[in-house]
């Protein structure tokens, strides 16, 4: 137990046992000390989720291990007035400068009221809102372009099905979610313009129960390849395992929980993020306030091929990974209609990952049999 | 023959009882720290500190508990006629875009019209919801329990479609929420102590209902009913009308936590309001004994364990599981505490011959 903020009556009894002798040792260390920055992390989950979560709390382990830097995580906080005492008890009680609320629902208006409270604490979320003029200056969000790695899951899933039917289960039918699905259902077709990709709402972030149901309707329905987007792929990764089809993960690694079936998957890389965040915070700069990156950027990773994906298959994904490393790949390209018959990408028109009509995107692109209400 | 300190001593056994229980969870809990190879003494130093030891603490504390009090009367005032509804959370959710909703219209008249519009359409929509549990038991025989449990899965069905479809603000791209009340209609902290507005709000209700329950004769028929019902309908006490009056009253609680969660907190309804407030509220109305006055220290007992739970997180290194596992024993032991009462003679009524 370490306190440097705040005297209880334990910390002091023990200073005052230790002062007599260790006082003179004790002192030299103590501005050494001082010097690290306290960097606090918040998830809206359990950190060993296999999913959202343990993306972020992968990098805050690897950055423990870095000098100068205090680490201090906490996980399950809700999406409410709790997520701001604990960013106020990580500035209070731990001396934190430097903070990352990392879920979506912490921004407004949790994170905001706490940056207008604590001027020189840096607040960065993860998530993408931050905007100029509009929020604090001691504010700033981070996000990565995930779509293109579900556009290589889509394509290593079209060399694995055999019955040319795959599927998706998603939380919820906003923006970020739907490019996801349909990048998936692209890059599926890409290959073979044939597949379709049923996707299932679950209605909730994170619901293992529904997650399950989900999983097992779509293989009773004959799909035999299944991706997800929701905050924990657990039980869905091991769903499909049981039921002998493939998966792609999203998130995180999940090759442990289907070994057999996992082909690969869409992960986060968070990393590159927190290190040139916590170096611009060691530098004594302020880090940057509206901070993206793709595949090609290093925020995104791809996991490593499973035993189901074939030579073929991973040449092709290799392939497109290449290209989209090169940058200036689109995966909304014209002419593209959605699943309604309605042109939704005129001809001729490219869609970059950072494009911002889809910040908004509310459609499902043709072939994914679902609906988003 | 009168026995005049006997009604002194059952209050000492009723405070006795759930202290002694919270002595033997401790106990058992500190086992587990130990086999766990953590120090039982830090995790009481860092409790203390994270719940109580600072204003902040309490800040912390009592802004966890504020929802906490009216959801546990949702639990407790049914539990006095012997009902066991568990679905208090749908009440809140619903409650809570029940109170937006309605105060949408009236945003431009000011916090005077908007906060009681948001009051009143909260207790409305909780206590209808609730007091339709009340009413499957009462008229249809039906279990209340699973009644109230399914109802809250249905609850929170609609409200995810109503919030996600025709409510939805088209700006709340990914987290979809209603339109918001604007932050001038916003209930602010109370001033000073920066404290939750919904402590004044639930510790008044705790009160008023403790009254109602205790001090009427209203009160006392639904206690009447609730301890033999065979009796009580053979007293000629309207058992049905007294089950629903109860479950909508509970109910009313629960969907004005919810709008002054959206009041004081959110500005708009959307899926922050199901935040569990409805579950652990049922828990601390079996704490409490189901009664309204020993809601409020248990509501700032679990609310002091959750404000706790973080810092115990960041410096001892341990699971959020953990302060689970502690609740979960707190519970068990006071339950069990239960069979304390009446088992030593010196609190039982003497000299009655």
């Amino acid at each position: 137990m370490t306190s440097r903020s705040g005297l209880s009556r334990r910390t002091v009894v023990s200073t005052l046992g230790l002062g007599s002798f260790a006082a003179s040792s004790l002192l030299p260390t103590a501005p050494a000390q001082a010097k690290d920055t306290t960097v606090g992390f918040i998830y809206v989950g359990p950190k060993d989720d296999y999913g959202y979560n343990q993306a972020h709390a992968e990098a805050a382990a690897v950055l423990k291990k870095m000098p100068g830097v205090k680490i201090v995580e906490e996980e399950k906080v809700p999406e409410t007035d709790d997520v701001s005492k604990t960013m106020e008890s990580m500035i209070k009680l731990d001396g934190a400068s430097l903070l990352f609320p990392t879920s979506f629902g912490y921004f407004d208006p949790y994170m905001l009221k706490m940056a207008a409270k604590y001027k020189d604490v840096q607040f960065r979320h993860c998530g993408g809102l931050w905007t100029k003029d509009k929020h604090p200056m001691n504010t700033g969000s981070y996000f990565g372009y995930i779509g293109m790695g579900q556009y290589l899951n889509g394509i290593a899933a079209a060399y694995a099905t055999k019955t040319k039917k795959i599927g998706f289960i998603a939380a919820k039918p906003i923006p970020q979610v739907l490019i996801n699905v349909n990048s998936f259902a692209l890059g599926a077709k890409s290959v073979d313009p044939s597949i379709t990709t049923t996707v299932i709402f679950t209605g909730e972030w994170s619901m293992p129960v529904k997650e399950a149901e989900a999983s097992n309707s779509l293989a009773d329905q004959g799909i035999d390849v299944i991706t997800c987007h929701v905050d924990g792929p657990k039980v869905i990764m091991e769903t499909a395992e049981r039921r002998g089809i493939f998966a792609c993960g999203y998130h995180a690694d999940q090759h442990k929980l289907a070994p057999k079936g996992y082909l690969t998957g869409a992960e986060w890389n968070w990393i590159t993020v927190y290190k040139q965040f916590i170096a611009d915070a060691q530098a004594g700069k302020a880090p940057g306030n509206f901070v993206r990156g793709g595949l090609a950027e290093g925020f995104v990773k791809m996991s490593a091929y499973g035993p189901g994906l074939s030579a073929a298959g991973r040449k092709n994904v290799d392939a497109v990974k290449a290209e989209i490393m090169k940058g200036g790949f689109s995966v909304f390209k014209g002419p593209l209609k959605d699943n309604k018959g309605n042109m939704v990408v005129p001809a001729g028109k490219a869609l970059p990952e950072t494009a911002v009509e889809l910040e908004s995107l509310s459609y499902l692109v043709e072939g994914v049999k679902g609906s988003t209400s | 023959m009168s026995d005049a300190t006997y009604p002194a001593r059952r209050t000492l056994e009723a405070l006795l009882a759930p202290l002694l229980a919270l002595m033997a969870a401790s106990a058992l809990f500190s086992v587990f720290l130990l086999v766990q190879g953590q120090s039982p003494l830090d995790f009481l130093d860092l409790t203390w500190r994270g719940a109580f030891g600072s204003w902040f603490s309490w800040q912390n504390t009592l802004q966890r508990a504020a929802p906490l009090l009216l959801t546990a009367l949702c639990v407790a005032l049914p539990g006095q006629l012997g009902l066991v509804v568990i679905g208090g959370e749908a009440a809140v959710v619903l409650g809570g875009l029940a109170a937006t909703v309605v105060a949408l219209p009236f945003v431009q008249m000011g916090p005077v019209i908007v906060l009681p519009v948001m009051a009143l359409a909260g207790m409305a929509m909780g206590g209808l919801w609730i007091g339709l549990t009340g009413y499957l038991r009462a008229r249809l025989g039906v279990n209340e329990t699973i009644a109230s449990l399914v109802l809250a899965y249905i609850g929170l069905a609609i409200f995810n479609h109503l919030v996600e479809g025709v409510f939805r603000d088209p700006a709340s791209l990914n987290k979809p929420s209603t339109y918001g009340i604007g932050d001038d209609n916003m209930l602010g902290s109370i001033p000073f102590l920066e404290v939750h507005p919904g402590i004044p709000v639930g510790i008044a209700a705790c009160i008023l209902c403790w009254v109602l329950i205790y001090r009427t004769s209203l009160g006392f028929a639904g206690r009447v009913a609730g301890g033999n019902t065979k009796a009580a309908q053979l007293q000629g006490l309207p058992v049905a009308r007294l089950a629903v009056g109860a479950c909508v009253l509970g109910g009313a609680c629960a969907g004005l936590a919810g709008g002054i969660e959206v009041a004081a907190e959110y500005g708009r309804a959307n899926a922050s309001l199901a935040a569990g407030y409805g579950y652990t509220g049922i828990l601390i109305a079996f704490l409490a004994r189901f009664n309204p006055l020993a809601i409020v220290p248990m509501a700032v007992l679990l609310g002091g364990l959750g404000a706790a739970g973080g810092l115990l997180q960041r410096r001892m290194g341990l699971p959020d599981a953990t302060v689970q596992v502690l609740q979960g024993m707190i519970l068990v032991a006071i339950l069990a505490s239960e069979t304390f009462y009446g088992r030593v003679r010196w609190f039982q009524p003497r000299g009655a011959a």
